[in-house]
Parts: structure tokens; C-alpha cells; sequence
């Protein structure tokens, strides 16, 4: 009896996490003939079609929002993970002058709020010319590099590398590897869940940005996703078939990207909330 | 970092105190002439009021009803784990696409509105009443974060030991006093953990806004972070923006600091000290999560 209870709460749980987005689905699949504004509201729709999903395609340049959303995410999750490793190795498994204050002035830097600092950027960007005015490769370059290293990411990083065992290094060096060597065959493949979780994160943040893309691109065809929705919103403000089914397709990679690494996306919400 | 974190941030300081409102290409050193011009601002003022009311309202939602969502998915139920993965995916989704699924929500003749309909309730201007528009916003964002808190409390009661409930029976109390004596203090430093990654993130809401009002109606959305970005990039007064900018920066330092202060069991150093140690993120998106 109890347990039924729980399960109708989860269910409707469930139901209010997923409803919106079912909605949007239902919405979507509704053929040219059907009230959308239906009362009461038609849930399944009566002749589902594709349609709307091949107009949005047509009708926006749908392919080109997936491929800079795709090269933009994957470029920053690159950089992220490469210099935040490069950083916190020396800061995690070396003795040097000035450690902590370096330290300590990357931890400083996540205190500032992203959007003091972005009408500076804005300027440096123009003054080196990576906006996408000067051509789509600028705009991405303008798009990942501001974000190509965060001290959040040093900060993860070097938490993890902190904790490996001195002996490892020792044992390498033993064998004739140099600083970098140890770094790649040795300390690297034990951190590996950590720099998966920090590409999750890094995913999370880029695919999802809007603010700092919707400065920096002005032409659609070099839109990201979410700045690409936003100007279908209020291209095609009464066809809400086609900005549903606009919005449905850029959901797909994220959904895929969930549930095959899901393990990633929680241990980010909760290892260290266990240990800390 | 240095050229696109450390420059740009000295820069902030310098272009707040610049003119560029005559002319963008060259611009005046004014002093503090722009901070000036906010406090006699009305749109500024409006805008700090709309991030407070949005901080005030959001916080404490995001500190106490993931606690509720954390205990009922902390069960042993079967295929639990399937349930915690569905009530998770508004987190993953991206705010663009979650902010145009619930504008679609809201519409005058939208779901919403029908099911109060069914209710016999009369109609709400969502998104289009001036008095209701910011709320609605807030309930979206709560909406969409409530998961990722939920999943922090988790990770905490899974790692309460059952013996303490075992004693709490044996002294016979009851779920209630439970959960009050032994789940609520154990739960403590997490709180103030959600409360402050909240807190940054209220203070930066800017995304949710822009798709669904654009600010509207009549600027009863506008926020601190809209105001500088419609200050910047629509009328090019990136003096002022900086000002705003600046402000919000010194916002943010006061509330982490006092959000610090308040947990009750342990002093801001240790709470620092914690921070230093935890593989927690702090900023789980770029903009924090609200």
C-alpha cells in the first residue's frame, strides 16, 4: 500500500519532469489541418506526421545550428580538458615558488561573475577579430577561446591528482620517464573518471550557452543552437509546430549524450558532496 | 587566463569609468561619473528590485523542496534509479529550449490555462501580466533546477548512517520528528552549499528571461544581468554596463560571504576550508545553476 503510494508520487513526479517537453511533442507531430489551441487540449495528436520537422529543417539552417553547436562544444571540452591538466600537474605534483599564490589566484577567479567580464571580452574579440563577421572559423575560435580554460577546471582537476600516491612518480622516474610521460601513461588513466566528468560539464555549459554566442555571431547560418531557437521563436512567432519541432530536434544529442554517460552527470552532483 | 580572464577584468574597471555613449570608438575617462548616473537611474533600480524579489523567492524554494523530492527518491524501490534519471533530465536540457517549452505552456489558450479551466479557475496572464510575469519566470527556473539540488541531498543521506534512525525508533519518534532530529541537522552544511551556488545564480538569471519576456511586460522582468545586457549590446553604453556590472559583482561577493556566515554549526573559515577540499563544482554551468 505504502509502496503504491510512492509510486504514484514518483510517477507524477516523472509526469511534471517530462510533461513540458511531451507536450511540446504532441504539438509537433500535429499535421497542417489540427487546432493546436484545441479545446479541450487534442494530447495524441490525430494524424501524426513529420512534417513540421522537415519544414523547420528547410526553413532555418537547422544543419549548420547542429554543426557549430557540435564544433563549438567539442573544441572548448578539448581545451578544457587539455589546459586544466597542464595547469594542475605542476600545481598538484610539484614544489615551486609562488604555488600557492598561483593557486589561489585561480580559485579567485571563479568568484567573478562571467557577465562583468564580458563586455571587455567583447572588445578583445573585436580588436583580434574573432567574431563571425570575419568568417565562421573566427566566430568559433570567438566562441571556445574565452572559454577554453576555467579555474573551476584546474581547481577539479588538481583535486583529483592531488590525492595519487607520491610512489607512482617514483616508480616512473625509476623507469625513465620524463615529467611528461609520467603525466600520460601513469598519473592520466587513474583520473580518468574526473576528466569525464569535467567533459560533462564542460558539455553542459557550452551546448546550453546563449548569452555569449548572441554577442558574438550575427549571421544565422553561424548560430549555435540555442541562439539559433531563440531567433526561430521570434522569426516564426505564431507556428508553434515548427519552432516545437525545432526545439525537439536540438534536444536529441543531449538526450543520447544523458543516458549513455548519465553516470558522469550525477557523480558530478554528488561525489564530492559526500566526501566534502 | 591571463589574456582572457585577468586583462578583461582590469579592463571592466577601467571601462566603467569611461564615457561611451558619445562615441564608442573613443571614449572619456569619466571617474566615477557612470556609478553616478546608476543610483539616479530608475531602469537600474528596477532592475536590482526584480533580482531581489526573483533571489528571495528562488533561494529558499531551491533550499527546501529538493530536500522533499531527495527523500522520496532515496527508497529502495525497484527501478528507482529509472525515476531519478527521468526527474533529471530538466537539468540537462538547455534553460533556451525549457524557457520555449513552458512559453508554449503559458500561451493565453495554453495547457496551463486549461487545466485551470478545468478547475473553473479563470485565466492567467502568464507571461503577460506585469504583476504575475516575474513569478512565473521563478517557477520555470525552480522547474528546471530542483533535480540537480535533489541529487546533492542524496548524496548526503546516502551516506547517513541507518543506525541513527534505528536509535530514533527505539526512542519512539515519529517519521516527523524523525526526519526533524536526525535528517534535518545531518542535511545542514548541504543547505548552505544549495543556497549559495542558488544565490550566484539568481543573481545572474538572464537567459530564462530573455526567451521567455524579453523583460516585458512594461520591464517587470528586467534584471540586474538584462539591464547590463541591453545597456552593452542594444544601446552601446558600455560604460554604465560595466558600472551595473562591477555592482553586481560586489553583490555577489557580500552574499556568498554572508550565506557563509549564517550556517550555524560551522564558521565561514571551515566552510572555506571545506570549498578548498570539495570536488563539488561550485558553478555547475557557466552561469551557475539557479
Amino acid at each position: 500500500m505504502k509502496k503504491t503510494l510512492q509510486y504514484i508520487i514518483l510517477s507524477l513526479l516523472v509526469l511534471a519532469a517530462v510533461g513540458p517537453f511531451l507536450w511540446l511533442l504532441s504539438t509537433a507531430l500535429k499535421g497542417p489541418g489540427e487546432n493546436i489551441f484545441a479545446y479541450p487540449p487534442q494530447f495524441i495528436p490525430q494524424n501524426p506526421t513529420l512534417e513540421n520537422f522537415v519544414n523547420v529543417w528547410n526553413k532555418v539552417p537547422m544543419l549548420w545550428f547542429f554543426i557549430n553547436s557540435i564544433v563549438v562544444t567539442l573544441l572548448t571540452i578539448f581545451f578544457n580538458i587539455t589546459l586544466s591538466v597542464l595547469a594542475a600537474y605542476p600545481l598538484a605534483r610539484m614544489r615551486f615558488k609562488g604555488q600557492n599564490a598561483i593557486f589561489f589566484s585561480i580559485l579567485a577567479t571563479m568568484m567573478i561573475p562571467f557577465q562583468v567580464l564580458m563586455i571587455p571580452l567583447y572588445l578583445i574579440c573585436l580588436k583580434l577579430n574573432l567574431t563571425d563577421n570575419a568568417g565562421i572559423i573566427n566566430g568559433w575560435l570567438g566562441l571556445v577561446l574565452p572559454f577554453a580554460v576555467s579555474g573551476f577546471g584546474i581547481f577539479f582537476v588538481r583535486q583529483a591528482l592531488v590525492t595519487l600516491p607520491k610512489e607512482l612518480e617514483e616508480s616512473a622516474v625509476l623507469d625513465g620517464c620524463n615529467s611528461l610521460q609520467i603525466l600520460w601513461y601513469v598519473l592520466l588513466p587513474l583520473i580518468r573518471p574526473t576528466l569525464a566528468t569535467l567533459a560533462v560539464f564542460a558539455f553542459m555549459a557550452t551546448w546550453g550557452e546563449f548569452l555569449w554566442p548572441s554577442i558574438i555571431l550575427s549571421e544565422p547560418s553561424h548560430f549555435t543552437l540555442p541562439v539559433g531557437l531563440v531567433q526561430l521563436q521570434s522569426a516564426f512567432s505564431s507556428d508553434w509546430k515548427l519552432i516545437a519541432a525545432g526545439t525537439l530536434l536540438s534536444m536529441v544529442p543531449v538526450l543520447i549524450f544523458f543516458f549513455a554517460l548519465q553516470r558522469y552527470f550525477v557523480t558530478g552532483a554528488t561525489s564530492g558532496a559526500v566526501k566534502g | 587566463m591571463v589574456g582572457f580572464f585577468f586583462l578583461p577584468l582590469v579592463m571592466a574597471f577601467g571601462i566603467s569609468m569611461s564615457d561611451y555613449s558619445h562615441n564608442i570608438y573613443n571614449p572619456a575617462f569619466v571617474g566615477l561619473e557612470n556609478y553616478a548616473r546608476l543610483t539616479h537611474s530608475a531602469p537600474f533600480w528596477n532592475s536590482l528590485k526584480n533580482t531581489f524579489v526573483f533571489l528571495f523567492g528562488v533561494v529558499p524554494a531551491m533550499v527546501v523542496l529538493p530536500i522533499f523530492l531527495a527523500l522520496l527518491v532515496n527508497g529502495k524501490l525497484k527501478g528507482i534509479a529509472v525515476f531519478r534519471s527521468l526527474i533529471y533530465i530538466p537539468v540537462v536540457i538547455s534553460m533556451v529550449v525549457v524557457g520555449i517549452a513552458w512559453r508554449w505552456l503559458y500561451a493565453d489558450d495554453g495547457l496551463l490555462n486549461w487545466l485551470l479551466s478545468v478547475f473553473h479557475l479563470p485565466k492567467v496572464g502568464w507571461l503577460v501580466s506585469p504583476d504575475i510575469a516575474l513569478y512565473s519566470v521563478m517557477i520555470v527556473v525552480v522547474w528546471k533546477g530542483m533535480a540537480y539540488y535533489m541529487m546533492m541531498y542524496l548524496a548526503h543521506l546516502q551516506s547517513l548512517s541507518q543506525d541513527l534512525y534505528e536509535a530514533a525508533d527505539i526512542d519512539g519518534a515519529s517519521l516527523w520528528q524523525k526526519h526533524w532530529n536526525v535528517t534535518l541537522p545531518h542535511l545542514r552544511p548541504t543547505m548552505v552549499m544549495v543556497g549559495i551556488i542558488s544565490t550566484i545564480g539568481s543573481l545572474k538569471v538572464f537567459t530564462e528571461i530573455y526567451v521567455m519576456t524579453r523583460g516585458g511586460p512594461v520591464g517587470s522582468t528586467k534584471t540586474l544581468v538584462y539591464y547590463i545586457y541591453e545597456r552593452a549590446f542594444e544601446n552601446l553604453d558600455l560604460g554604465i554596463a560595466s558600472a551595473a556590472g562591477i555592482v553586481l559583482m560586489l553583490i555577489l561577493l557580500v552574499f556568498s560571504m554572508l550565506e557563509m556566515k549564517l550556517s550555524p554549526k560551522e564558521d565561514a573559515a571551515k566552510v572555506t576550508e571545506k570549498v578548498k577540499k570539495t570536488e563539488t563544482p561550485l558553478l555547475p554551468t557557466r552561469n551557475g545553476a539557479a
